[in-house]
């Protein structure tokens, strides 16, 4: 079915030729650097309740921003991609992946890191039940999954549905809701049944 | 990632207009697409275009009855907009079966529309790809084609559709509402908004230079059952391998759209007018005209078992 | 210490912090973000530069040619590193391929160059601006096709037997004797491969992510050609590990290369969609089973054959291993074949052999349960055996619950209720299944050492260059110092991962638990001695609980006997020859049920539970923790996991984790696990065991065999897709 069906032999060749021109093919090599383009740029963030100026080159991810510029390292690169979850943010009061945002496109917006949800003297009620239930092993998705419980369980409550919801207009508790919201948070460790209990037990003391 | 200026649009005119007069500048919405493709240098805009301030964040009554979608509301808000739930539920449940929570956040209505494939030889700049680099050839062809498209491919390219929320709109009859950079404003509907691969498959949309998506919008509801059945290798987080969009009427008369196995969002009339007729008819008339890989043939029976769990479901609701 | 004779009564015995399901104690930092791990030291090397490894675009042939000149170009690019000026390089003996190629390039993505950079958009971006030539020869991609090629490795026991099994087959009344095939697979781990590298004059310091700190050393001073004491390596948060971060890997290499080019640290991580070809998996195997066995499904001959493809010079796919002692029968054979392929790197993924060999073995099981319509539960306990059945009764197993697991197992689970009959089950769009596989795993032992000390507080400190890869080190290592000087948990300090201190197990192959906390009891006994010299109490009297060395009605803190410079003491256990007189292995059941989608073969996990005897169980809270995890990989590796070769560009397609399916929390239900009672007194003086990879094992044959109960189909080649379901249901 393909016109351009090419011998195995020449396919490699093909890939070793693509490898090499690709620089020169690409846009930027035949066109001039865009004028200003490594100029840096002011960002300005309310990170955990702090305050911060920064200088950015615009192609700063806002995770690359709060973990090399901030060194606040808490939050994790798994994948770069939003393949993972890994670097699970709280912006502006909900979770997204901060690997596939530029900072510079959230200036003058709060963000919230495992950091600011809690320390190791004083822990959140979900940091908290993540111990408790053993809900992580190797630790790196662990930031990324405690930002995600935590805004999962506001989510919730704000009757925002899922793709378990049966009900669209009925958004309640259930094991299946908690295992599908957190699903954009991979643990190759799989803590999963322990994240979700710590999830339930978090819960469970928001409604008493 | 190639350098690349940035700036806030403050306009819609603004932007489009910003858009058009540099050479290589892209708008950004959610980024969730198009940072991923910048990291890999598959995208190399050099000016970006934010649209993320421009008021077109907002879900209102149309005058007709229907439903007009900022192109800037978030895959989240969408899917959670009472209207959306109680009058297009498909949609509601297209959106919800897609990416994840993170991502919903941040995915817009317009980037959605315009995310490109997942096609895992445009992935790898070092293959051939004929979307990525015209003229290079066809690395998935020949390769590991499990995931891509069986209707609507070419010589050229085999690359699937993956958006969800995509699919739901085509089988509602959406327009995409836009400007151009001349300050014209148009709407397409959105059978035409996606082009096939024919032999530019790098050419993906009507879209012309500088032209921004400003709003979705909804013909008034049609009511009847809605559905949006998902199949894919594992319960969440994973594009689809084959789904179905569905609205059911009362007398058993359906439309049906298809994700996962077009190289666009995948609807046909015949389809529609075999839906009293069951599944495996309905299966039949969307599937024609399908091409297939060794890798990807067992979509056709995918497709039928799909329609038909659609089916018996309705069946035990009944 | 030497442990040569089976272990007596001694003070963990008590189990008075050891077996206690104790949070860990390395929460509090794991769930703030704040424990550091390799590209996150600002603290120690705050001024980093930024490394992006190149990878070869071709899986074989010869760079022709390399221009720089753009990349060298670019903005805030401080240096490049490429097999041009990298300077004469040895291979780590563990390697395979080298990990920095050129001009011969050995697999796709193999690291060509390091460009580094002020920033890591620079980096990335002028690595984009390295131009390679590549002149490509024709390799070797498809292990299929080239089966019969398949040689008997070098080293090792490829293949053994007894008996005769080819006349035991031939005669048998009821026969098993199929194809079985598992994918390439990759480890997936969190955290990618990241270091951070120093130099101090001669002396390299890598932050780095390795689970095997000693024999990273090692391998770091033999490729760079410096003395192994110029080389130090810290890894004290290893985000995921599972076999992927045993060896010294290309960001290692080119961090310490790259920082002694550009005069400051440098810092490496391999981008995510570098890591499934850059580094090692596990590899594909096709594996033929024949069992032969009387009416009542005894075994009287057993044979498994395995092929598995590595780069030259590399290695098998071990996966008959668990066949030579699993199960009983006079005749047995078991062999493996090495093709050779110009795919990447295989290596040891989560136990590897009895991982996929498992997948494979505990299907031909259900198969010939079912023949001989015997329950599977039944048949794996009339095959029991307590001995190593190749080497006959003379080799006992040390322990061996099998048929405990077996028994608890199925209890617990309701297996009672399973309908013998497949695809009778439904429970609305499901069809409903039941399945269950014996897990087996072999039982390493490997001399571990540590130093432990008290100080003027009385605060007990234990260093080891053990590593904690999510499998709870911390808290175990803490606990057994806990036990043995009778303090409580959470007045022990442990730090880990730091060649500076004393040579550990490491952690792979199971073994770490045991054998580093053997190697903490060996340090805490020497300390012991020293306190009770101190307190001038005979050593094997004195009794060491509540912070004090008593003896009879006297007693004295650790803080005074301590003294103000503190007391320090450090050994390590070292083993005889208890692992060849007695077989050690670990055993457990799964249980697993599913629902098949009656229309479109989707495949959803419903519950599953299992039973395992692993020795003393250290820490309930985590082993269990272990021991799910595994599990959840076994279901990866039944459902979904597969690196897809390209056989014409020979490289893995899907490298990324959109691509490459990992479960997520969707995909996993309630798990049940439980511990049967057990101690293994030839093991170590700890009676422990592994756990952290028995789970995995036969995890996955238990989905297989659930599938198959719950529809009729039998699918031999993993994973088991929608496609491969629907297709062999439309056959
Ligand atoms: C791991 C992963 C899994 C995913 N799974 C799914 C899935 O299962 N189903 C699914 O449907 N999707 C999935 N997605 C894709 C996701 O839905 C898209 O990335 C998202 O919808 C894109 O929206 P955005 O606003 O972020 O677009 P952006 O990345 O901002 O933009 C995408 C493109 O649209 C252009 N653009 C954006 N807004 C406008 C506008 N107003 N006018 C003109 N042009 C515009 C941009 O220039 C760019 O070219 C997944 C993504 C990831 C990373
Ligand atoms: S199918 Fe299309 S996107 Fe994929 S490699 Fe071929 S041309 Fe490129
Ligand atoms: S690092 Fe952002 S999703 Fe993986
Ligand atoms: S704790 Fe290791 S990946 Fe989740």
């Amino acid at each position: 079915m393909s016109s351009d069906h090419l011998t195995r032999r020449g396919l490699l060749q093909g890939s070793a030729v693509l490898a090499a021109a690709a620089p020169t093919l690409s846009a930027n090599a035949t066109t001039p650097r865009t004028i200003g383009a490594n100029a840096m740029m002011p960002v300005e963030l309310t990170v955990n309740g702090r305050e911060v100026h920064l200088q950015l080159d615009p192609r700063t991810s806002l995770l690359d921003a709060l973990r090399e510029h901030l060194h606040l390292t808490g939050t994790k690169k798994g994948c770069d991609h939003g393949q993972c979850g890994a670097c699970t943010v709280i912006v502006e009061g909900r979770r997204i992946n901060s690997c596939l945002t530029l900072a510079v496109m959230h200036d003058s917006e709060a963000v919230t890191t495992i950091e600011g949800l809690g320390t190791p003297d004083k822990l959140h009620p979900m940091q908290k039940a993540f111990i408790v239930h053993d809900g992580y092993q190797c630790g790196y998705c662990t930031p990324g999954q405690i930002c995600s419980a935590v805004s999962v369980l506001e989510e919730i409550k704000a009757g925002i549905p899922s793709h378990v919801t049966d009900d669209l207009d009925e958004v309640a508790i259930s094991e299946a809701e908690l295992r599908e919201r957190m699903s954009g948070n991979i643990c190759r460790c799989a803590a999963y049944p322990n994240i979700v209990a710590a999830m339930r037990d978090v819960a469970g003391e928001a409604k008493a | 990632m190639r350098p690349f200026t940035y700036e806030r649009a403050t306009s819609v005119a603004a932007a489009a207009k910003a858009a058009a007069s540099v050479q290589g500048a892209r708008f950004i919405a959610g980024g969730t697409n198009l940072l991923d493709l910048m990291k890999l240098q598959i995208e190399t805009p050099t000016h970006l275009v934010d649209v993320n301030h421009l008021g077109l964040d907002r879900i209102e009554k149309t005058d007709d009855g229907g439903l007009r979608i900022g192109a800037l509301v978030r895959n989240t808000d969408l899917a959670a907009d009472k209207a959306v739930r109680r009058d297009y539920a498909v949609l509601s449940r297209a959106l919800l079966a897609g990416a994840s929570g993170q991502l919903r956040n941040k995915a817009t209505t317009g980037g959605n529309l315009l995310q490109r494939t997942r096609c895992p030889y445009f992935y790898d700049t070092r293959m051939p790809c004929n979307k990525r680099q015209p003229g290079s050839g066809c690395g998935a062809m020949q390769g590991m084609s499990r995931s891509l498209a069986i209707l609507g491919v070419s010589d050229a390219c085999i690359a699937q559709h993956p958006s969800d929320m995509a699919v739901a709109m085509r089988l509602l009859d959406a327009q995409v509402d836009t400007m151009g950079a001349d300050g014209v404003a148009r709407s397409i509907p959105i059978a035409d908004f996606h082009l096939l691969p024919g032999d530019t498959p790098h050419r993906e949309t009507a879209l012309k230079a500088g032209e921004i998506i400003t709003s979705v919008t909804l013909p008034k509801p049609i009511g009847g059952t809605h559905v949006y059945r998902k199949v894919r290798d594992r319960a969440s987080y994973a594009f689809a391998l084959v789904s179905v969009a569905a609205v059911f009427g009362k007398d058993g008369s359906a439309r049906f759209a298809f994700g996962g196995i077009g190289a666009k969002p995948w609807r046909t009339p015949e389809a529609d007018a075999a839906a009293k007729q069951g599944a495996k008819a309905v299966a039949e008339a969307a599937l024609t005209g399908a091409r297939t890989t060794h890798h990807n043939d067992f979509k056709t029976l995918l497709v039928e078992r799909t329609l038909t769990s659609i089916y018996r479901q309705r069946e035990t609701r009944a | 210490m030497k442990f040569d004779t089976p272990a007596g009564p001694n003070p963990i015995d008590r189990g008075r912090v050891i077996g206690i399901p104790h949070d860990r104690i390395d929460g509090p930092a794991k769930v703030t973000g704040s424990a550091p791990y390799a590209y996150e030291r600002h603290d120690a090397a705050p001024n980093a530069a930024y490394g992006w490894m190149v990878g070869s675009a071709i899986a074989k042939g010869r760079i022709a040619a390399m221009d720089l000149r753009a990349a060298e170009a670019a903005p805030g690019v401080l240096g490049i590193v490429t097999h041009a000026n990298a300077g004469k390089l040895g291979k780590g003996s563990m390697n395979t391929a080298p990990l920095l190629g050129g001009p011969q390039i050995d697999h796709y993505e193999q690291a060509v160059a390091l460009v580094i950079a002020d920033t890591f958009e620079n980096a990335r971006d002028a690595a984009k601006l390295v131009r390679i030539d590549y002149a490509a020869a024709d390799g070797k991609f498809d292990l299929a096709a080239d089966q019969a090629k398949g040689v008997k490795p070098d080293g090792g026991d490829p293949d053994t037997a007894a008996g005769d099994f080819e006349a035991g087959f031939a005669k048998a009344a009821v026969k098993v004797d199929q194809r079985y095939t598992t994918p390439d697979q990759s480890h997936a781990m969190m955290e990618p491969h990241a270091t951070t590298a120093a130099w101090n004059g001669d002396k390299l310091t890598l932050w780095t992510s390795n689970q095997m700190i000693a024999w990273g050393v090692g391998e770091v001073a033999k490729t760079l050609g410096i003395p192994k004491d110029n080389v130090r390596l810290v890894s004290p948060y290893i985000g995921g590990g599972f076999g992927s971060k045993l060896f010294l890997r290309a960001d290692a290499l080119l961090a310490a290369l790259g920082a002694k080019q550009v005069g400051r640290p440098v810092k490496v991580a391999l981008a995510r969609h570098q890591i499934p070809n850059n580094t090692t998996h596990r590899p594909a195997t096709i594996q033929r089973i024949r069992i032969g066995a009387d009416k009542d499904g005894v075994i009287d001959a057993i044979g498994h054959e395995v092929w598995s493809g590595d780069l030259p010079g590399g290695g098998p796919e071990t996966a008959a291993m668990q066949t030579r002692l699993l199960y009983r029968g006079p005749n047995r054979m078991t062999a493996h074949r090495l093709v050779t392929l110009n795919l990447p790197e295989g290596n040891a993924m989560r136990a590897p052999g009895e991982a996929v060999g498992l997948l494979a073995l505990e299907v031909a099981m259900d198969e010939l349960a079912e023949a001989c319509g015997v329950d599977p539960v039944e048949l794996r306990i009339r095959n029991d055996v307590q001995y190593d059945p190749e080497a006959g009764p003379q080799r006992p197993f040390s322990s061996r619950k099998l048929v405990e697991c077996l028994r608890a197992g199925a209890d617990h689970f309701g297996w009672a209720k399973r309908n013998p009959k497949p695809g009778q089950v439904r429970d609305g769009r499901w069809l409903v299944g039941m399945g269950v596989a014996a897990a087996f795993r072999n039982n390493l032992v490997q001399k571990s050492g540590a130093r432990i000390g008290v100080d003027a507080k009385g605060r007990v400190i234990v260093e080891t260059d053990m590593t904690d890869i999510g499998t709870g080190t911390y808290t175990i290592v803490a606990q057994t110092a806990a036990e043995m000087l009778g303090v409580p948990l959470d007045q022990v300090t442990v730090r880990l991962g730091d060649s500076r201190f004393p040579v550990s197990a490491g952690s792979g192959g199971q073994w770490g638990a045991n054998s580093s906390t053997a190697g903490v009891y060996a340090a805490a006994m020497a300390l012991r001695a020293k306190l009770a010299e101190q307190a001038g109490y005979p050593a094997d009297q004195a009794l060491f609980e509540d912070g004090l060395v008593k003896l009879d009605n006297k007693s004295q803190t650790l803080a005074s006997l301590a003294g103000r410079d503190g007391l320090w003491a450090e050994d390590s256990m070292d083993y005889g020859d208890l692992d060849k007189r007695y077989a050690q292995a670990t055993f457990g059941a799964h249980f697993c049920e599913v629902g098949v989608d009656i229309d479109t073969a989707e495949v959803r996990v419903r519950r599953m539970a299992g039973a395992f005897a692993a020795g003393r169980i250290l820490n309930p809270k985590s082993a269990r923790s272990q021991v799910i995890g595994a599990m959840t990989m076994g279901v990866g590796a039944a459902l979904m996991e597969a690196l897809d070769v390209d056989t014409r560009f020979g490289f893995f397609v899907n490298h990324d984790m959109a691509e490459y399916m990992v479960p997520v929390h969707a995909d996993i239900p309630q798990q049940d696990v439980l511990f049967v009672d057990e101690l293994d007194d030839k093991s170590s003086p700890m009676k422990a065991k592994g756990v952290g990879e028995l789970g995995i094992c036969g995890a996955g044959a238990a989905v297989a065999n659930a599938i198959y109960n719950a529809t009729g189909l039998r699918l031999r080649d993993y994973p088991l897709t929608i496609d491969k379901l629907l297709k062999a249901q439309a056959a």
